[in-house]
C-alpha cells in the first residue's frame, strides 16, 4: 500500500499523548489508514493492489506456548542428545520421494514476482541446509534448477511456461489450486515487471498487466484432479512425489479431497502467506487464519487413516524456529516461509530507510512488490535494482536463517523431550487466549478448558 | 512454419501393437517414453481409458483405435498422434511440437494451454477449446463451445462451422478463424479485418490439416488490447 493520502506533504503530527491531551481521539473504525484508503480510492478509482499477505493481527502461533519437560517428562540434552530433523516427502505413490534434511521449505514464489538473483539466492540457501524451493506462476529458469538441489515444479492455473521437459526435470510437481494470501484468486503481475525476459517465458506481450487465472483450464474438482494427478504420473513416470497447495479457507474439505484425489503431500497455505501482488481487500478479507487451519487439515488426515502418509507442510507467518515447532506440533510435517525468506534477504531493512521513503513507504511498512522497484532488489525486475543482492551473500543469509529456523525449533523439541521434531504433539501445547485454543484445539494455559472441544469441531 | 498432417518421409517400421484390454496404459506410456524417432505403434481398444500416449518425447506415429478419455496425448512433444475416434477432456494439453488428429469429436478444453505443434479436430470440439493456448495450431471441422480461446495467448484456432458464447474472452495475441456464426464474443475479443497475410495463413492451416474449405468465407477475431493494462475506465470488464 503506498501512502498516497493528499495530506503527505503536511508537518509530522504531534505525538499521540500530547493529540490526547488536546482531547483529539482517533476513531477505530475510521483510522488513519482506512482514511487514507478511502481517500486513495476516490483519488484514482482503482482497488489498491499490493504484496506480503494478511496485516490485520490474527490469532497465530505467538498465542501458544510450550509445555517444557519437567518431572513427568525427561528433556534432551542440548548438543549431546540427536534431535532428529529430517523427512521424506512424498512416499506415498512416488517412487522418487523428496529427502529433506529439514522441516523448512522455501514456497513458491516466481521468477517475474522475484528477481533471476533472489531466486538464486534462495536455492543457494536452501540447497546448503538440505532443503528445496519451489518455483513460481512463471516457469522454471536454469538459474533456479541449478542452484537448488531440490526443486519443487508448481503447476499453475496459467501453466506459464509450463513444458514437459521441465516437469522431468523437477525433483516434485505441486498443483497449485490457491494460496492463502488469495484464496479463490487467480495471479497478477503488473506491467513494471514483464521484462522481456518475463515476457517470453510466458509467451505474452511485454509490459502488459498480466492477470492469470483464478481455475484450471482443463480440469474442475476433486474427480478430475485426480484423473489429472495421475496424467503428471503418467508423463513423468510416477518418480515425482505430487503435492497439492491449498489455501486456507476450508482446509478439512479441501485436505480430504486433495488426499482422495492422490496427493501424496498437501501443502495448506493460512491467510498470512504472501502474495506479489493482490488486492488487498483480497488480502485481508478471504481466507482463514494459519492456526485455524492446521487442526482442521490433520483432523481429515487422521480420519482417513493419512496423517504421516499423506505429509501435510504448513505455511503462512512463519517466522521463528517456535512457529516451526508450533506448526509440527499441531500436526504439520514441514513448513514453507516465503515472507520471512525474503526479509532474510534484505526485504524491509531500515539499511533502506531513505529509499522507501522516496517511494511513500518505509521499512517494516514495503509491501508495493507489484511495482518493481524494490530497493533491496529482490521483487524487481530493473537490472541495476536486482543487482543490489549478491545471490551468493545472498543465499549464505538464507541458509544461515534456515539453520536459525532449525537450530531453535530443536531448542525446543529437546526441551519437550523429543527426539526429532516429528514427535512434537498438540499435548506439548497450551494455548493464551480462548480464540487460540479455540483454534488451535489445545487448552487454555492453566486449565484443561478447550473450547469447543465437545461440539463437532468444525 | 506450420506443422502439417502429412506423414513424414521417415523410414515407417511395422506398427508395434497395444492392446489395452489386455496391457494397462503404464505400460503402453512407459514404452512410449523409451521409443525412438519412426517408431510406430497401434493402440487397440482404448476403451476411453485417461491419459493414453501422454509425455510422448520422441517423433513417434501413434494410431489409436478407439475412443479416449482425459488428456489423451497430453503434453505431446513430437509424436504424431492418431485417435480414429472421440477424444475426453483436454485432448492434447500443453502439446510442445508434433501433430493430433481426432476423427471424431473432442470434449473440453481440447489443446488446453498448448505451446505448439498442430491439433485437429475433425468434428465439433466442446467448450474451453484453446483455452490458455500459448503458440498451438487448432483446426475444428465443425462448431466449438462456449469460452474457447478464454485467455488465449499465442498461436491460431481455425473453425470451420460455429463458434458459442464469449469466444476469445481476455485474448491476448492468438488469433482466431470461423467461418460460421459466432454466439457471442467475449470481453475485448473484436472482428479483425482479413488482409492477405491471413489468407494465406489460414489457407496454409487448412491444407496443414488436409481441408480444402475457402479461406475467404472466413473472418478474423483478435484481441482490441484495451485490458491490457488495468484502468479505471475498464472497471465493468474486470
Amino acid at each position: 500500500m503506498t501512502l498516497t493520502a493528499p495530506d503527505q506533504t503536511v508537518a509530522p503530527a504531534l505525538p499521540a499523548p500530547a493529540l490526547a491531551e488536546l482531547g483529539l481521539r482517533e476513531s477505530a473504525t475510521f483510522d488513519r489508514a482506512t482514511i487514507a484508503d478511502i481517500q486513495r480510492a476516490a483519488e484514482t478509482g482503482i482497488y489498491d493492489i499490493r504484496g506480503w499477505g494478511a496485516k490485520r493481527k490474527v490469532p497465530h502461533f505467538d498465542d501458544l506456548l510450550f509445555l517444557g519437560a519437567s518431572m513427568s517428562r525427561y528433556p534432551l540434552e542440548g548438543y549431546r542428545e540427536k534431535c532428529g530433523t529430517d523427512i521424506v516427502l512424498g512416499d506415498r505413490y512416488a517412487s522418487k520421494p523428496l529427502r529433506l534434511d529439514i522441516p523448512v521449505t522455501i514456497a513458491g514464489m516466481s521468477f517475474g514476482a522475484l528477481s533471476a538473483n533472489a531466486k538464486e539466492a534462495l536455492g543457494r540457501g536452501a540447497s546448503a541446509v538440505g532443503t528445496s524451493t519451489t518455483t513460481g506462476d512463471g516457469g522454471m529458469t536454469p538459474e533456479e534448477r541449478g542452484q537448488s538441489k531440490h526443486l519443487v515444479y508448481q503447476y499453475l492455473p496459467s501453466r506459464y511456461g509450463m513444458n514437459p521437459d521441465d516437469l522431468r526435470k523437477a525433483d516434485a510437481i505441486e498443483v497449485v489450486l490457491g494460496q492463502g494470501a488469495k484464496p479463490g484468486g487467480g495471479g497478477m503481475l503488473l506491467g513494471q515487471k514483464i521484462t522481456e525476459r518475463v515476457a517470453e517465458m510466458r509467451t505474452l506481450p511485454i509490459g502488459i498487466d498480466q492477470r492469470s487465472a483464478c481455475r484450471h483450464p482443463d480440469w474442475t474438482g476433486p474427480d478430475d484432479l485426480e484423473i489429472k494427478i495421475a496424467e503428471l504420473r503418467e508423463i513423468t513416470d510416477w518418480e515425482k512425489p505430487i503435492y497439492v497447495k491449498i489455501g486456507a479457507s476450508r482446509p478439512y474439505y479441501d485436505t480430504a479431497l486433495a488426499v482422495k484425489s492422490g496427493a501424496d503431500v498437501v501443502i495448506l497455505d493460512g491467510m498470512q502467506g504472501g502474495t506479489a501482488a493482490t488486492q488487498q481487500v483480497f488480502i485481508e478479507n478471504v481466507g482463514i487464519p494459519t492456526l485455524a487451519a492446521i487442526p482442521q487439515a490433520v483432523q481429515a488426515l487422521q480420519e482417513l487413516g493419512m496423517h504421516r502418509k499423506v505429509q501435510l507442510i504448513v505455511s503462512g507467518g512463519i517466522r521463528t524456529g517456535a512457529d516451526v515447532a508450533k506448526a509440527m506440533a499441531l500436526g504439520a510435517d514441514a513448513v514453507a516461509i516465503g515472507t520471512a525468506a525474503l526479509i532474510a534477504l534484505g526485504d524491509n531493512s531500515p539499511r533502506y530507510a531513505a529509499e522507501y521513503a522516496k517511494l511513500g513507504s518505509a521499512a517494516g511498512y514495503y509491501d508495493d512488490f507489484q511495482d518493481g522497484r524494490d530497493p533491496a532488489g529482490i521483487s524487481t525486475q530493473d537490472p541495476e535494482l536486482s543487482a543490489r543482492l549478491d545471490p551468493v551473500v545472498g543465499g549464505r543469509r538464507i541458509a544461515n536463517y534456515l539453520r536459525v529456523l532449525t537450530m531453535e525449533a530443536q531448542t525446543i523439541a529437546r526441551a519437550c523431550g523429543k527426539a526429532h521434531l516429528h514427535n512434537l504433539e498438540p499435548e506439548d501445547l497450551v494455548a493464551l487466549t480462548i480464540e487460540s485454543a479455540a483454534m488451535a484445539r489445545v487448552p487454555l494455559a492453566g486449565t484443561s478448558w478447550i473450547p469447543g472441544a465437545t461440539g463437532t469441531g468444525l | 512454419m506450420t506443422t502439417t498432417l502429412e506423414s513424414r518421409e521417415s523410414q515407417r517400421t511395422a506398427p508395434r501393437a497395444f492392446d489395452l484390454k489386455l496391457g494397462g496404459v503404464r505400460e503402453l506410456n512407459r514404452t512410449l517414453h523409451h521409443a525412438a524417432d519412426g517408431d510406430a505403434f497401434a493402440v487397440d481398444h482404448p476403451g476411453g481409458k485417461h491419459s493414453i500416449a501422454v509425455g510422448v518425447n520422441s517423433e513417434v506415429e501413434i494410431e489409436i483405435n478407439g475412443h479416449v478419455g482425459y488428456y489423451a496425448a497430453g503434453m505431446n512433444q513430437g509424436g504424431r498422434i492418431t485417435v480414429n475416434g472421440n477424444a475426453g477432456v483436454g485432448v492434447a494439453e500443453n502439446m510442445m511440437s508434433g501433430t493430433v488428429h481426432v476423427t471424431g469429436d473432442a470434449s473440453q478444453s481440447a489443446g488446453a494451454t498448448a505451446h505448439g505443434g498442430l491439433l485437429v479436430i475433425d468434428g465439433n470440439a466442446s467448450a474451453r477449446c484453446g483455452i490458455s493456448m500459448k503458440g498451438i495450431d487448432i483446426v475444428v471441422g465443425g462448431n466449438i463451445g462456449h469460452m474457447s480461446a478464454f485467455m488465449a495467448q499465442a498461436g491460431r484456432l481455425v473453425v470451420c462451422g460455429d463458434a458459442g458464447e464469449a469466444l476469445g474472452d481476455s485474448i491476448y495475441e492468438a488469433r482466431l478463424y470461423v467461418r460460421g456464426k459466432v454466439a457471442s464474443l467475449g470481453a475485448d475479443c473484436v472482428v479483425k479485418e482479413m488482409r492477405e497475410e491471413h489468407l494465406a495463413e489460414l489457407g496454409e492451416l487448412l491444407r496443414a490439416a488436409g481441408r480444402d474449405d475457402d479461406p475467404v468465407d472466413f473472418t478474423r477475431y483478435g484481441s482490441a488490447r484495451t485490458l491490457y493494462n488495468f484502468h479505471v475506465d475498464n472497471s465493468s470488464a474486470y
